[in-house]
């Protein structure tokens, strides 16, 4: 952006979309500026070495969510697991997390009772203890009722490295289990659709440490904001493979796709908040899928697709048909369509 | 979705695929087979369809995708009306995007401009009992299948005697531009999917001037894969076959051959039809809908003043173009460089039925 034109850019609701804008954002503001070796990795949580030989995983996310309930969960739950899974996507225990709150004037007491309540349970859930916070009113219209911003911190597995570097050819890609729900959920919640779509919204380091125990798990992320094809999309990104993933493969609850199909949105690049990506060894493939079916948030678990070694840098889509096409970054918000 | 997972299968696809390609064996030359609705191009893109079929099959996307039809004075009014501090926009979210003269509805949205996305017009109506000292403007953009709705929501209004509610009409309607194109003679057509939802509401009988004057068969298609392969098969077979050129309806489980005469009903009663101003195609006779007298208490541009900017156009953008067929988006110097769907530049960028978008997201 020329410096002409950056005296009239403002942000838009795109730059937070997990999308392309949002990337350029963080590469021309808070990477040029931040700069440092452990932001310039990317990655969801940051990896310390603080001392001895265990490592420590860092994160932070914060939470706005409108409405502040809707079926499946609400801003708490997103709040403590949407940082524990930032952590346990890493391969790293999650132990503590703080909590901060933004508060608007003349928020009722009784909704942040509620919220405060469901997020202790939620940190029950997620093994975790909330350690450290803090809390801030502001007046009202200077923020929509309830802003949280929750950091971790979390054991990194002994002697485990998840790194692209490490995806080769053949490699598997499984996700564990229907994905779209969440972003419906609270779409239809807020828009008073009357569906019966629940957010997904749950903890996954059991799911996750199962996997790790099987061995052959070479890298993971959580498909939340920007949905399944961004996280594809991320893992493709200037690497010297391809993926090819497989419409009939991916698992999408019938509500999901005739939802989605109603209002002309693409189930690939919805969010989801208890969903793991993980690319994994061709050979250790099946007995991780099996050993993810047994736990309750790997029931529907899936092998979607595959590293190739065409179509370097791009994530190819074989459809229901037998057509093939690119998967690309989502590009601001999924809009409804005209008709 | 029952209905939906029959028509993706698989080896059907295939069968249909084959029978198109065979068919095409003997067959000198190409065809060029344009459809003129955004699901369409967004449908072919998304399953991949034309990666099964010969390339002696050119596809071509018309005129179909409602927000880049609408012409930039449209969207400057739009914009203009959302710097005034008692009107509240609310509009069908695939327009807040789209780039008039100098700014757009999502960049007014962040300055402070009132814009709302809405699902239905019909919450409109809603948003203007809850904001009753606000001024209330529904974005009518779109072909014959948005039309009855906006209707609806007028004849609402009027019964509910909601005084702030109004209506931007820059409804359209599909045949006069698929005439206009040929008229032009600009670009070569030999058969013309046609849009599925919008003769759910017309019916067959529109096309029959097309075909009778131009030659060009005409199919109604609808928008699964099966519905696509089976549509293209049947333009094939009359184009290869060298068949008489006819309207045939592949889509007969949604359109009846005389249309949705409620719908149409609707539409008569609320909007007449007037020569519109098309992107990339200018003036065309009798292809508008606006808002008839007897409601012309909705009327925005009747009852709420405002000043417009000079409307300005990109000098290098092709979308007029690419529109009406006559080049590719890969072959506009802006394509993928200056304009992407981050920062679209013309409105084909914008909409996911828009065939730059489509370009962009699903083949580069």
């Amino acid at each position: 952006m020329k410096n002409k034109n950056a005296q009239d850019k403002k942000i838009l609701l795109s730059h937070g979309s997990g999308g392309t804008a949002m990337s350029s954002l963080i590469n021309e503001l808070m990477l040029k500026k931040f700069d440092n070796p452990i932001l310039r990795q990317l990655t969801d949580s940051a990896i310390l070495k603080p001392s001895g030989d265990k490592k420590l995983c860092f994160t932070t996310d914060s939470y706005v969510v409108n409405p502040l309930f809707f079926p499946g969960g609400d801003i708490a739950t997103l709040a403590v697991n949407g940082t524990v899974n930032d952590l346990s996507v890493m391969g790293a225990k999650p132990l503590y997390i703080s909590c901060s709150f933004i508060l608007e004037e003349g928020l009722d007491w009784v909704i942040l009772d509620k919220i405060t309540a469901s997020m202790a349970k939620a940190a029950g859930k997620a093994g975790v203890q909330i350690v450290t916070g803090d809390t801030k009113v502001v007046e009202k219209g200077s923020a929509d009722k309830i802003f949280i911003n929750t950091s971790g911190v979390g054991i990194l597995q002994k002697g485990l490295i998840l790194s692209k570097n490490k995806i080769k050819t053949g490699d598997k890609i499984i996700i564990n289990g229907e994905i779209g729900a969440h972003g419906l959920a609270v779409m239809s919640m807020r828009e008073n659709f009357k569906t019966d779509i629940k957010s997904d919204c749950a903890p996954l380091w059991e799911l996750i440490e199962s996997m790790l125990i099987v061995g052959g798990v070479k890298f993971m992320r959580d498909p939340t904001r920007g949905g399944v094809a961004s996280v594809l999309c991320e893992i493709a990104e200037n690497s010297a493979f391809g993926i090819q993933i497989k419409e009939e493969f991916l698992p999408i609850h019938e509500n999901v796709s005739s939802f989605s199909e109603i209002l002309g949105l693409d189930p690939l690049y919805i969010a989801n908040e208890g969903k793991v990506v993980a690319v994994v060894s061709r050979g250790k493939a099946s007995s991780i899928l099996s050993k993810m079916k047994k736990h309750p948030l790997g029931k529907e678990s899936a092998i979607i697709g595959e590293i190739t070694k065409e179509n370097k840098g791009k994530v190819l889509l074989e459809t229901v048909i037998g057509g093939k096409r690119i998967i690309d970054r989502l590009v601001g918000d999924q809009l409804p369509r005209i008709c | 979705m029952k209905y939906i997972t029959e028509y993706r299968n698989k080896n059907l696809s295939r069968k249909i695929a084959d029978k198109i390609n065979n068919a095409l064996k003997g067959y000198k030359g190409k065809i060029s087979l344009m459809e003129v609705c955004g699901t369409h191009t967004h449908s072919i893109f998304r399953s991949g369809i034309m990666s099964l079929l010969s390339d002696k099959i050119e596809h071509l996307s018309g005129p179909g995708c409602p927000v880049c039809v609408t012409p930039n004075k449209y969207i400057d009014t739009a914009i203009a009306y959302s710097r005034l501090p008692e009107v509240i926009i609310t509009t069908f979210g695939d327009m807040i995007k789209v780039p008039g003269s100098s700014s757009s509805l999502e960049k007014e949205k962040a300055g402070g401009g009132k814009v709302k996305i809405v699902y239905s017009p019909l919450e409109s109506l809603e948003i203007a009992r809850s904001n009753p000292e606000k001024k209330i403007i529904f974005l009518g953009v779109g072909f014959e299948t948005t039309a009855p709705l906006v209707a609806s929501t007028i004849l609402t209004a009027n019964e509910k005697k909601i005084k702030n509610f109004f209506v931007l009409s820059g409804h359209k309607l599909i045949p006069p531009a698929m005439m206009a194109l040929l008229e032009s003679g600009e670009i070569k057509i030999d058969g013309f999917i046609c849009p599925g939802h919008v003769s759910t509401i017309i019916g067959e009988t529109p096309y029959y001037p097309i075909v009778k004057k131009f030659g060009i068969p005409s199919v109604i298609v609808g928008f699964e894969p099966i519905d696509i392969l089976e549509g293209i098969e049947m333009l094939v077979r009359q184009i290869a076959e060298n068949e008489k050129p006819k309207v045939e309806n592949q889509y007969k489980r949604v359109v009846r051959s005389e249309g949705n005469e409620k719908a149409l009903s609707l539409i008569d009663k609320v909007f007449e039809v007037k020569d519109s101003v098309w992107r990339g195609l200018g003036l065309l006779p009798k292809s508008g809908l606006y808002i008839k007298k007897a409601y012309s208490e909705f009327d925005a541009q009747k009852k709420i003043n405002v000043e417009i900017e000079k409307t300005k156009t990109h000098a290098k953008c092709i979308c007029g173009k690419v529109l009406c067929g006559t080049k590719k988006p890969y072959e506009c110097e802006l394509y993928g460089k200056s304009c992407t769907p981050e920062n679209p530049i013309g409105p084909c960028m914008v909409s996911s039925e828009g065939t730059c978008a489509a370009y962009y997201k699903f083949k580069k």
